[in-house]
């Protein structure tokens, strides 16, 4: 499938910033975190600009984003209507939220968890939209769902150790939670990979064209000489040649290196840590930026067997 | 409404594709082309249409393939597009309701005035059928002809999908596979027609006729004819020197 920027850019920036939202819904009504003003304007500005910028990216890929608006009306069957409506729902817990953390000092547990939630459903909408496509098995399967929720949560995590840090409030169980989440995710993307290296479609050249009880079936002309929107934008292959090298460094940087900056506030204090925190958040986001790009590129849609692939 | 519809009549207007008839010509692409960048769904886009990469829209393409190995392979074409399917997963998935399913015949068309561009269904159809407008920012696809199948002012033996009507060889069918008394009907039951990508479990409502079984041997016309030999063996005279200066 073809890696559009936007498209990218705004499941990773949107998922951090739902991930970071759902972990200040918990975190603020338990109080674990810092409860003053400026912390507050800081790091829901952080985690609505990420979303907003994410959620705006998205309308860019569009043949005519003057009508976005009217996404938000299949929300009964499309999976990317829902997300549409998740998102912008999310909203309103998230702005009263804020109304109640800037501007009174406190947040309810109930408004902390309508934060979260919102947050939550939003991430699992964007995973299904990819989760529900057939053609595509490589999305099609109970790996993606997780992959989405555990990178979100990660890079959330980390972005609110980042802002503990600048803050000069580091908190030991936050980085552990960060630790926790790199983990879950790695585990979860090599779980994915293996996945998509050792199983493939049920659907063949054969059974896309229904001629297998006559033998193999291969192309022998394709019906057209130069590329077609089809073959654009479902037979991309550029990133494929380098999958393996591409994997290893988005695994450095988004699992390996935050994993280990993350162990440095454990262990040292001081500058040292601080320095190792602030680090980590925008390596992962760049990690999760490679993944993502690989995740559609690796994708292989089940239209290009009938211009030549044997499986899908 | 991109949900499909509840209480859909038990018409399913759709096409049978005769693969064992089929020549490849791309006679049916070309006239849906010719007939579709003057239709509903006009224009049908093409970009650097003189240029050394040319691109656009249309809504058949004839693939050909090469089936088996050996002496018993051979060449199938295969006229390719929207199959108008019963499960159609492109409509459910458009987020603005720009893509629906007729309920009175089953066709699957797109409304180009609600449509965003952002390629979703084509994402979802495992067919191919659906292809981008990049000058217009819509997608486009098939529309089984609407504006010609139910046109009052065509002759009723004319009011077929431009493919069908064209096609020299007919191999291209059009009627009611909702009726299972209707021709196209009879024709998949006689002829064991079938669906592309089953496991998808989106049921396309075109269907497919295979290849007929190939004729090894002549049959009726009497089997293949003993050719002379174009040498008599072991002759002598002039042929025979040459015979066994060549055979050295």
């Amino acid at each position: 499938m073809h890696p559009s920027f936007s498209v990218i850019f705004f499941t990773a920036s949107s998922g951090a910033g739902y991930g970071l939202l759902a972990l200040l819904g918990v975190l603020v009504p338990l109080g674990i975190v810092p409860q003053d003003t400026l912390f507050a304007v800081v790091a829901l500005g952080l985690a609505l600009g990420a979303i907003t910028a994410g959620l705006v990216s998205s309308t860019f890929h569009l043949g005519h984003p003057e009508r976005a608006m009217r996404a938000f009306s299949q929300w009964r069957s499309s999976w990317l209507s829902r997300e549409g409506v998740a998102s912008v729902a999310t909203y309103v817990p998230a702005g009263l939220f804020a109304i109640a953390w800037v501007f009174f000092g406190g947040v309810s547990a109930v408004l902390g968890a309508l934060v979260t939630l919102g947050a939550i459903v939003t991430v699992v909408c964007t995973a299904m939209i990819y989760r529900s496509l057939k053609p595509i098995q490589r999305w099609h399967n109970s790996w993606v769902m997780p992959n989405y929720l555990a990178l979100a949560l990660m890079t959330g995590a980390l972005w609110l150790a980042w802002l503990l840090r600048l803050f000069g409030a580091g908190i030991a169980s936050v980085d552990w939670l960060a630790i926790l989440a790199i983990v879950l995710a790695a585990a979860l993307k090599l779980g994915y990979w293996r996945f998509i290296d050792t199983t493939s479609s049920a659907s063949t050249a054969e059974s896309a064209t229904g001629l297998g009880a006559l033998g193999k079936v291969r192309l022998f002309e394709a019906p057209h000489t130069s590329e077609n929107y089809l073959l654009k934008e479902m037979g991309f292959q550029i990133a494929r040649k380098h999958a393996a090298k591409l994997r290893r460094i988005a695994f450095l940087l988004a699992f390996a290196l935050p994993f280990l900056l993350s162990l440095v506030p454990l262990l040292a204090g001081g500058w040292p840590a601080t320095l190792a925190a602030l680090i980590a958040a925008p390596l992962a986001t760049l990690g999760v930026l490679v993944e993502r790009w690989l995740f559609f590129a690796e994708a292989k849609h089940a239209v290009t067997l009938y211009y030549g692939t044997a499986r899908a | 409404m991109t949900s499909l519809p509840e209480h859909a009549g038990s018409k399913r207007l759709g096409l049978v594709i005769d693969l064992d008839i089929c020549v490849g010509c791309h006679a049916c692409a070309v006239n849906c082309k010719e007939w579709n960048s003057g239709g509903v769904a006009a224009p049908l886009t093409d970009l650097d249409p003189y240029g050394a990469d040319p691109t656009g829209v249309w809504f058949n393409r004839v693939h050909s393939f090469e089936v088996g190995e050996g002496a018993s392979g051979r060449t199938v074409h295969f006229p390719r597009s929207c199959l108008h399917c019963a499960e159609p997963a492109c409509v459910t998935v458009c987020p603005t309701g720009a893509s629906y399913k007729r309920a009175e015949d089953g066709i699957v068309l797109v409304d180009e005035d609600l449509c965003i561009g952002c390629k979703l269904c084509s994402w979802a159809c495992p067919y191919g059928a659906r292809e981008f407008d990049e000058d217009q920012g819509v997608m486009k696809k098939c529309t089984l002809c609407i504006d010609r199948i139910y046109n009052e002012t065509f002759d009723p033996v004319d009011r077929v999908p431009a493919c069908v009507a064209t096609c020299p060889a007919s191999a291209r069918h059009f009627g009611d596979l909702g009726d299972p008394d209707s021709a196209v009907s009879q024709m998949v039951a006689e002829r064991g027609g079938y669906d592309l990508m089953p496991e998808m479990g989106y049921a396309p409502t075109n269907k497919y006729l295979p290849p007929r079984p190939r004729k090894d041997s002549a049959g009726c016309t009497g089997g293949l004819a003993e050719l002379a030999p174009a040498i008599p063996a072991g002759g002598g005279g002039f042929l025979g020197w040459i015979d066994q200066l060549l055979s050295r």
